[in-house]
């Protein structure tokens, strides 16, 4: 049996490529909270601060280890599987994917290790420098890994020549038509993601009634913050798909659903779309609302996926329902910050026991969210790998063939299947034992040495068996 | 418009040094790996484990900014060696992700420690072995057609590839063996003190059964060396004087000398094999400045590297500074 190399290798990226997503940005978020939670701690000097930051801080720590190991994969990826889109592109790619990775290094060489394990070895003004300065270092990396996937989406400032691209402008090719869009919902998207993670891991301790007062302190900051994300981030979004509109017109009609460019377009809330038959089935929809979302006029033109031939059209199914999961979390976002705003009165939303075993829910949300919000913006731009300019089957790799892809992917599965799991594993054996007691500080204090990430975590690996 | 300075030669010089720094730093911890297995009890293995806990991962960077810094400076090598060597990368990719959780977790775990030892052990071996055999693929060169790699997927597998693979796996296991002579003492570098007259003896063998093949397997390799009298023939007795220090110094049982020997041959080793190729660096078809990218996009990088190498060095120095000394039993750094 033939395999395609070209199908294998998208499986196997976006195999690669989510799996190792789903930790920088949970680490983006959760950065800068702990670059607040050390402020506060400098700042009031009251120990509860110190105690929630070390708790975090350890969380931190597991999550950021996995990015690192699940990072050196993508940073080959490239090259093994997509080695000629790597050369076409490797003037202007090459130097920003070195930048994202430079960026890490250095933070990683200079202030992670003193975030980690220099508590009790630097001033405290140094220690919450390097937390400040970790917390940048993120917003950094994930600038320049944007800037790369915003220039293949909408591509600029370069020139083709002899069949490469060669740079005719760095700003223009980096700050290129998507990527301030891009950029902030991602942020946006960071920020929620640690607010939502906090506020359920919090809102989990309250249900267990353990160090109630310090983790409310956290459920509360955490509920402000969605408060002003979550809204954001819907507004933020509806610029990026108006943005998407002007570029990529073919993207939004399979976020839409729609097939024929007309005027007056519903918004479908359900839809079966056949590929095949180039139709929708058990349409349910807004009259006239896509229209008037996406050109602000009830009679506004929206294009239609037959606007380019069949085999320009991305896979409009997968398309169309993950826009609708990210929209449909968003929106949930919006009203849990609301009923969090409501809950204030008497502190309610430190109590009331609904509202807590909802964030506890919602803490697997914005995962959720971010990966079917990267399907809509990496499947909807199909064919295309430089939009307009470059297919995926030109970039794959020539010699790579169907076993040897299957191989690599399968194998990819099971590794990452085995440290995932161990890795999630651990991280609820954190969460379980909980924030240090303040005898357990002291005693760390006297034994912490190393620099490595995971090892800032203090959990032992198994249960400790009851007593 | 020509641009002023060669950044080509600059470029090549910082990837060099940082394969070479990768090499050397991260050679003794993949040695610890390759050794565990046969370590005298699961104390050792602790104390193994510590000496090199402080300091691994910032050595696993330099492999990544090698790989970026590759296809930023020298995009027809990354584009050729990776597509070349798919299977083998994954192998290495995989034996890499298995070795560094292991590292987080053994020291967190007690029943399930047993599982944790055997995926440092293979991950490192895997690791190893892998690495050699990239080096022995890249001797042999690559097939290449109009730009683009164009053999089979098994093409790197070959006889001479398996010996420089398992070259590397002795090599590595030397610099773990005399690293632990500096770092350890009693029962655990009385051990080191004889598996490293072993390794040594392997290495020896190895090598030179790579150092006499490797003219034959390539004729530009041939001319280089056999062409006439060159001062290349020096590199061979340097590092023959390099194993004879390292032998007498495990002899008479010095604590630091051993592995700084083992460092000078693993260098003069790198330096043959450089000599051999250059200026080529997809052999057999191109050279440094064919396989170079836009003089602007050498440029761009260099400005940010150029930054933050220095920071990097000097951390690193900093941090084998604050854990130097023997690491003594029951002493973690976990
Ligand atoms: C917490 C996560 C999250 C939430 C709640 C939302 N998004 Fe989102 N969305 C992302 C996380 C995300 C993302 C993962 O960050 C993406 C993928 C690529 C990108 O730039 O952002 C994305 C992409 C993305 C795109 C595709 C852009 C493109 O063409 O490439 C659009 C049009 C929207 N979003 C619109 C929205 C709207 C209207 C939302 C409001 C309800 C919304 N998103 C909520
Ligand atoms: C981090 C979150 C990301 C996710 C979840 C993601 C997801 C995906 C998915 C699902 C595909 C398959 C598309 C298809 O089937 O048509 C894909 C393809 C691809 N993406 Fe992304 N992507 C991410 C980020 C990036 C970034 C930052 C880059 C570049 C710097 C990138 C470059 C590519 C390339 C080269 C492909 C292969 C060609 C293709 O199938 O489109 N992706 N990605
Ligand atoms: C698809 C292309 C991508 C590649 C090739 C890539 C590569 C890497 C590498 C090699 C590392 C480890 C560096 C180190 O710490 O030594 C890393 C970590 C990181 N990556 Fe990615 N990455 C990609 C996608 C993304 C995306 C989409 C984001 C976020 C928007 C991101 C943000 C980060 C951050 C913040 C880190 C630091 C470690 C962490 O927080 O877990 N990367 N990445």
């Amino acid at each position: 049996m033939e395999f395609d190399p070209v199908l294998i290798s998208r499986l196997q990226f976006a195999f690669v490529v989510s799996f190792h997503a789903i930790f920088p940005v949970f680490t983006i978020g959760l950065a800068s909270f702990i670059a607040v939670l050390e402020g506060l701690s400098l700042k009031t000097g009251n120990p509860a601060w110190e105690r929630l930051s070390r708790f975090w801080i350890q969380v931190f720590a597991v999550v950021f280890g996995m990015g690192v190991v699940s990072g050196i994969v993508m940073a080959f990826q490239f090259g093994t599987n997509w080695s000629n889109f790597s050369m076409v592109t490797s003037n202007f790619l090459g130097p920003i994917l070195s930048y994202e990775v430079i960026t890490a290094f250095f933070l990683e060489a200079a202030f992670l290790g003193v975030l980690l394990f220099g508590r009790d070895r630097v001033p405290q003004g140094i220690h919450f420098m390097s937390a400040v300065m970790v917390a940048v270092g993120t917003f950094i990396s994930a600038f320049w890994i944007l800037s790369a996937n915003s220039w293949m989406q909408t591509p600029a400032g370069v020139e083709m020549n002899e069949g490469l691209y060669y740079v005719k402008s760095w700003s223009e090719a980096i700050f290129n038509a998507s990527l301030q869009y891009r950029f902030l919902h991602m942020i946006l998207a960071s920020f929620l993601t640690g607010a939502f993670v906090v506020s359920g891991v919090s809102a989990w301790f309250l249900l267990r009634k353990k160090d109630t007062a310090l983790h409310k302190k956290t459920l509360s900051m955490s509920l402000w913050l969605i408060l002003f994300a979550a809204p954001a981030q819907v507004v933020v979004g509806d610029f990026h798909g108006l943005n998407t509109l002007e570029h990529q017109p073919t993207k939004v009609a399979a976020m839409e659903g729609n097939w024929e460019r007309s005027k007056g377009v519903p918004l479908l809330l359900f839809a079966i779309p056949d590929q095949k038959n180039q139709t929708n089935h058990f349409e349910i929809g807004i009259p006239k609302l896509a229209s008037l979302i996406l050109t602000h006029d009830m009679d506004g033109e929206v294009p239609g996926l037959k606007d380019v031939p069949v085999d320009e059209q991305p896979p409009v199914a997968i398309v169309f329902w993950s826009f609708r999961i990210m929209v449909g979390i968003g929106v949930l976002m919006v009203l849990f910050a609301i009923a969090g705003l409501v809950l204030r009165r008497n502190s309610a939303f430190a109590t009331s026991k609904p509202f807590l075993h909802g964030l506890r829910w919602m803490s697997l949300s914005p995962f959720i969210a971010v990966l079917a919000g990267w399907f809509v913006t990496e499947i909807g731009r199909s064919p295309w790998l430089v939009y307009g300019q470059m297919t995926q089957a030109q970039g794959v790799t020539p010699s790579l063939t169907g076993g040897m892809a299957l191989f690599t992917l399968i194998g990819y599965v099971i590794v990452y299947g085995i440290i995932f799991t161990a890795g999630v594993y651990y991280l609820m054996r954190v969460l379980y034992t909980g924030a240090p007691s303040n005898e357990a500080v002291e005693r760390e204090q006297l034994n912490r040495k190393a620099k490595r990430p995971m090892s800032a975590a203090e959990a032992s690996w198994e249960i400790e068996e009851a007593k | 418009m020509e641009p002023v300075f060669d950044l080509t030669i600059i470029w090549a010089m910082i990837i060099a040094f940082g394969v070479i720094m990768y090499v050397m730093m991260d050679g003794f911890v993949l040695g610890q790996g390759i050794l565990f297995m046969f370590a005298p009890n699961d104390e050792s293995r602790d104390v193994m484990m510590n000496s090199v806990a402080p300091v691994w991962d910032g050595n696993g960077t330099w492999l990544i900014l090698g790989g970026a810094g590759l296809l930023a400076a020298f995009p027809r090598v990354y584009t050729i060696l990776l597509p070349a060597l798919y299977i083998g990368v994954f192998l290495m990719l995989a034996g890499f992700i298995f070795r560094g959780v292991a590292f987080e977790f053994r020291f967190k775990a007690k029943r399930s420690r047993y599982l944790w030892n055997w995926a440092f052990s293979i991950g490192s071996i895997v690791v190893a072995f892998a690495q050699g055999a990239v080096v022995g693929s890249y001797i042999q060169g690559f097939h290449v057609v109009d730009g683009v790699y164009a053999g089979g997927a098994f093409d790197w597998l070959t006889p001479f590839s398996v010996l420089t693979g398992l070259g590397i796996v002795a090599g590595y296991g030397l610099l773990g063996s005399t690293w632990l002579i500096l770092k350890s003492q009693g029962e655990l570098q009385a051990w080191a003190y004889k598996v490293s007259l072993v390794l040594l003896m392997a290495v020896l063998v190895v090598f030179g059964l790579i150092g006499v093949w490797t003219p034959f397997v390539d004729d530009f390799v041939y001319q280089r060396w056999f062409g006439g009298v060159t001062p290349l023939w020096l590199l061979p007795v340097i590092t023959l004087g390099f194993a004879w220090w390292l032998f007498n110094a495990v002899r008479k049982q010095q604590d630091g000398k051993p592995f700084v020997a083992t460092l000078g041959l693993f260098v003069m080793t790198y330096f043959g094999l450089l000599a051999s190729k250059f200026p080529y660096v997809v052999p057999p078809t191109y050279t440094l400045w064919d396989a170079a990218s836009a003089h602007e996009s050498q440029l761009f990088l260099l400005l940010g590297l150029l930054f933050v190498i220095p920071f990097v060095l000097m951390y690193t120095a900093w941090t084998y500074w604050v854990f130097r000394g023997k690491v003594k039993k029951g002493e973690g750094y976990h």
